[in-house]
């Protein structure tokens, strides 16, 4: 059934049950995401999406839209809002992007350049995290992940649907682990799928690395909100 | 840099040839521009250079005062522009970027050391006497045999415990990351300044690496 909308008061005529992030970016309005995976079950642990429905700050990619429903993206305290989140990340973790293998072609890098950001407004912590080399075929680089949940919901093990990737603990003290015993089974397409599912470089490949030199990285070549938006272009 | 027993000159104490009038009273037209680099690599000051030949446009409306360029090593007098890149990793770097903060009028974090601590800030996550040690007392390198000694002098300035931006120490009014920031983003933030617009970095500008 087609239904009506309003995303920062313009009219959007779109079908009944689709995702927010989805249908803003039909009618050209890019909502920047960070955990959400297009085609995947929201997880809404990021809130980088967060936007006013009828009034109420919700993350997006967790809204179906309904008939008559009012969206405001661009509404300044709602940018600062997510802006302040992505911040936050950057000040929680040990993000070096002059060093990190992932720099380029991260999402985290990517949202934030579309945000605007220069700086963390939060003091940055330097978190002492130990790294997890345990495995044959994955470095876990933990004092750079932003705890999505994208590898602990979708990448599991092919056999036995287990989960290969886990947080433990909690609040600060939360940290991102791999089941070692699983992670040396993943067939090398998995293990692929896992690093780009990685919207940060926590999850890193053995072996391979820096092969896009600067310029000519995934982001280089095309911003997140044109790929974003292309998806949906005519 | 703590006080030193040794009696030292410093280059501005130096005699030097007065300036040709002339020259000096264009030179005062101008808009004035400091720089340093406090902990970081200088790559953000070769970024400038790589401004390449738009440099001679730009030196008709800047005049760069103190700046390893000129090698001029203080400020000689009220800036409009503070270019720092680096971040504050010893006592020095305080004393330098306060300083800058009390001589210029805007003061621009350039660069990852700058904005975050950027490689220097990769010690935060180890206590300062291990990283002493690992450097100076257990190195892989050191000189066999030899007495291990962390380097100590008055002249040395004393290290921070941790690696801070620049703008957990003084205000900073402008940031600009990269490692090093393009020419072309050290262009556009400069010639907004000059033309009085407000500073105002594309996108496609604002690169992390």
């Amino acid at each position: 059934m087609t239904i009506q909308i309003e995303i920062d008061g313009v009219a959007v005529t779109t079908e009944e049950g689709g995702n927010l992030v989805e249908v803003a970016a039909e009618s050209g309005v890019y909502v920047p995401t960070l955990c959400y995976l297009a085609g995947k079950p929201a997880l809404g642990t990021c809130r980088a999406c967060s936007v006013k429905v009828d009034g109420r700050v919700v993350p997006a990619c967790t809204v179906t839209v309904t008939e008559g429903m009012r969206v405001e993206v661009d509404a300044p305290e709602t940018t600062d809002m997510r802006k302040a989140l992505v911040e936050m990340l950057f000040s929680e973790g040990n993000h070096n992007c002059p060093s990190c293998e992932k720099s380029g072609r991260c999402t985290l890098q990517a949202v934030a350049y579309e945000l605007d950001m220069m700086v963390s407004r939060f003091p940055y912590q330097f978190p002492e995290r130990v790294q997890d080399h345990a495995s044959d075929k994955i470095w876990l680089e933990r004092d750079r992940c932003i705890f999505c949940q994208r590898c602990v919901e979708f990448i599991r093990d092919r056999a036995t649907g287990k989960k290969i990737f886990s947080i433990s603990r909690r609040g600060t003290n939360a940290r991102i682990e791999i089941d070692v015993e699983l992670a040396n089974a993943m067939p090398p397409e998995q293990v692929r799928e896992a690093v780009d599912i990685c919207p940060v470089g926590t999850i890193i490949e053995k072996r391979v690395g820096y092969d896009d030199p600067i310029g000519e990285r995934f982001y280089d070549i095309e911003s997140i909100r044109d790929r974003a938006l292309e998806r949906h272009a005519e | 840099m703590t006080p030193s027993d040794t009696k030292s000159i410093a280059s501005h104490e130096l005699p030097a040839t007065r300036l040709d009038p002339e020259l000096a009273a264009k030179r005062a037209e101008k808009i004035k521009v400091s720089m340093i680099s406090l902990c970081g690599c200088w790559g953000c000051t070769l970024s400038f250079l790589d401004v390449d030949e738009r440099l001679l446009a730009l030196l008709d409306k800047i005049t760069i005062l103190r700046c390893s360029l000129t090698d001029v090593k203080r400020i000689p007098e009220r800036c409009a522009i503070g270019f720092i890149e680096g971040g504050v990793a010893n006592e020095e770097n305080i004393h330098t970027l306060q300083h800058f903060r009390e001589n210029c009028d805007i003061l621009i974090s350039v660069g990852a050391c700058a904005i975050w601590g950027g490689v220097p800030s990769m010690r935060n996550m180890v206590e300062l006497k291990d990283c002493l040690s690992e450097t100076y007392v257990h190195s892989p390198t050191r000189v066999p045999g030899a007495q291990p000694v962390v380097p100590f002098d008055k002249e040395i300035p004393i290290l921070t415990a941790k690696v801070y931006p620049c703008h957990e120490v003084v205000k900073m009014d402008y940031f600009l990351p990269g490692c090093p920031p393009s020419a072309d983003a050290i262009f556009k933030v400069f010639d907004d300044l000059i033309n009085e617009r407000p500073v105002d970095l594309p996108v496609s500008l604002n690169q992390f690496d």
